[in-house]
């Protein structure tokens, strides 16, 4: 067997459910914590930025009208789907973040059950984030989350996989639909993930993947007019003005950098980051002595 | 030989002298037999390789702005109210409120009952009304039925006529019926003062199965007199396509050739996003050249082609990609 080929494997982008390499041809080599070369990963463009931005918002009507219940269940998929994989992603991990086998395994085992955490929060935040209100007056008043929309979502750097499950999972568990950069320097868990999500029932394009320099890709999509909310999670200070600044120009919901020990428990702090709030009055009549005009 | 516009009377003594091949129904039949048999791996090849140009920058910002210029804003539905054609008319008279320089389309185009009001809503302009006609989409009706029809629509103001062709005479190889039926057609464009509404006719490509029959089909329609001839309905599964319309851009150029009258083109149905507009473009202007750069002889029948030109275009201003919530949602 000693002379058998080696089989590379092309790490590629995930956009709208399919695996394109990056419009520009371009790619980029990925090295483990100690500079020895992994693999090439594609080297996103703006366009593809641009792309991934239009599947995601194709994506949203089908994915934010699915019942809270049916998403649960294919994010639980997900969770299903990569604890068959779980070597593989213990691999890349061990490899990306230069830790030892079990602390890789640490890793993904968090990062599984972190998609059953949000999972079943799905058909939940209803309750805790939205409630009937007391108001003075003759009304019946309800408050209910919706999602907010188009999420560009900046993965962590050093967090190859747990962190970027953490940012992704309750975007989406809440109805959203996301773009993802992952991180610069260790990609290849991310692209993986893209494979995971393929056979999870998650529609095409509600979680699109793009590897590349965080920055070039951030810029178009913090300015992009078609992007809801942007979650900064994996820029640095400087990175997260310049962003915050271009994204004010469409009201775009911003979640900056924050220190984050992505091995804690989340709680629901990410879920409740893109949701909005519908209000709705609905008059109840007169309860006096004519009685309910029902 | 000078070139004439086909809507002019030097061109009806220009096609008075091809009098000769559309004398009998056989007569036509020889000469539309006898026009040269199309190579379709060439053509779609051709059409392909025209396709690939890069247009970028200023380049694009002037095919963008020529493209808006060119649009005949097209509302076709059974649901058609006269809201909707008076916000499609004010939609074809500033596309992009946010900004004003942004060109007018060409007309806006509906059914014939739509069109006194889609001509009230852009009165003092220059958008034409483009009316369809003669029993569209189908073309199923009595000859009597679609003149009136189009009477109609002219009566009404309409400064265009799109009618469609009977294919299944076409196809059944009665050319001449066709021939007839295109120039009564043109016949009741006439408006009472003598001039007339411009005759697009729509040839169906989708229905004709063959490249061949579309070159057969361009020539017949320009013998009958056409002020322009265009490729489809949109409500058949093919529409325009690049191949399509090289093919009939080369007989306009051919026709031109042996007659010295100019023909438009209008591609329709299946146009969708400003790089399919851009090719449309290049297709021109390499087969025909800039003198059908205009919207006087070259238009694109679509609807939703206009909002992704504009959200391209306020890209290009702006720097930033747009998005739908930007642009009107019909």
């Amino acid at each position: 067997m000693s002379d058998r080929l080696s089989v590379f494997k092309t790490y590629k982008l995930f956009v709208g459910g399919k695996f394109p390499r990056s419009e520009s041809g371009r790619v980029y080599e990925v090295t483990d914590s100690k500079g020895k070369w992994l693999a090439n990963a594609p080297l996103s463009s703006r366009k593809d930025a641009r792309d991934a931005v239009v599947a995601a918002r194709k994506a949203f009507g089908g994915w934010s009208g699915a019942t809270a219940y049916n998403r649960g269940q294919i994010l639980y998929r997900v969770a299903e789907m990569l604890e068959g994989r779980r070597e593989q992603f213990v691999a890349e991990v061990a490899d990306a973040e230069g830790l030892s086998k079990s602390k890789a395994a640490a890793q993904v085992d968090a990062a599984i059950d972190r998609w059953v955490w949000y999972a079943g929060w799905t058909d939940k935040i209803a309750q805790i984030a939205g409630g009937t209100n007391p108001v003075a007056g003759p009304f019946f008043n309800v408050s209910s989350p919706e999602p907010t929309g188009v999420v560009a979502v900046l993965a962590p750097q050093e967090s190859s996989l747990l962190g970027l499950v953490s940012v992704i999972a309750p975007a989406i568990a809440a109805g959203n639909t996301v773009v993802v950069v992952t991180s610069e320097r260790s990609p290849l868990p991310a692209l993986s993930l893209g494979e995971v999500l393929a056979t999870s029932d998650v529609p095409g394009g509600v979680v699109n993947v793009l590897s590349g320099k965080t920055a070039e890709i951030a810029a178009p999509l913090a300015a992009h007019q078609d992007v809801n909310a942007i979650d900064l999670a994996g820029a640095d200070a400087e990175l997260a003005k310049a962003l915050e600044v271009a994204a004010a120009d469409n009201l775009k919901r911003v979640l900056r950098p924050q220190p984050v020990d992505w091995a804690a428990d989340p709680g629901t702090e990410r879920l409740m980051a893109f949701l909005e709030t519908k209000t709705v009055w609905h008059p109840t009549g007169s309860l006096g002595a004519g009685g309910s005009s029902y | 030989m000078p070139t004439v516009p086909a809507n002019g009377n030097e061109a009806a003594e220009r096609l008075a002298s091809m009098a000769a091949v559309t004398a009998s129904d056989g007569a036509l039949r020889r000469f539309l037999h006898g026009l040269p048999g199309v190579d379709p791996v060439g053509l779609e090849a051709r059409a392909a390789a025209l396709g690939t140009r890069s247009i970028k920058t200023t380049a694009k910002a002037y095919a963008i702005d020529l493209a808006i210029s060119m649009i005949d804003l097209t509302t076709l539905e059974g649901a058609d109210t006269p809201g909707k054609v008076r916000a499609l008319s004010a939609k074809a008279l500033n596309p992009d409120p946010t900004d004003r320089e942004t060109p007018r389309t060409a007309a806006v185009c509906v059914y014939p009952d739509m069109v006194a009001t889609a001509a009230e809503a852009v009165r003092g302009s220059d958008v034409k009304v483009a009316s369809v006609a003669t029993a569209f989409p189908a073309g199923r009706a009595a000859l009597p039925v679609k003149l009136a029809d189009t009477a109609d629509a002219v009566a009404a103001g309409a400064h265009e006529i799109d009618m469609v062709i009977d294919r299944g005479a076409f196809l059944a190889g009665r050319y001449l019926s066709v021939f007839e039926e295109i120039k009564a057609v043109k016949e009741a464009c006439r408006r009472p003062d003598g001039s007339a509404a411009r005759l697009k006719v729509i040839f169906e490509t989708g229905e004709l199965s063959t490249y061949d029959n579309i070159r057969r089909a361009s020539w017949l329609g320009m013998l009958a007199g056409a002020d322009f001839i265009k490729t489809s309905t949109g409500k058949v599964a093919v529409n325009a396509t690049p191949a399509n319309t090289l093919l009939m851009l080369e007989a306009v150029r051919d026709f031109r050739d042996a007659t010295g009258v100019q023909v438009g083109v209008k591609p329709a149905g299946g146009i969708r996003t400003t790089k399919d507009a851009m090719k449309f473009l290049v297709l021109v202007n390499e087969t025909v050249g800039e003198e059908w750069l205009t919207n006087e002889w070259f238009r694109f029948g679509a609807s939703s082609l206009l909002n992704d030109l504009l959200m391209q275009r306020q890209k290009l201003s702006t720097g930033r990609y747009s998005g739908p919530d930007y642009v009107t949602v019909d």
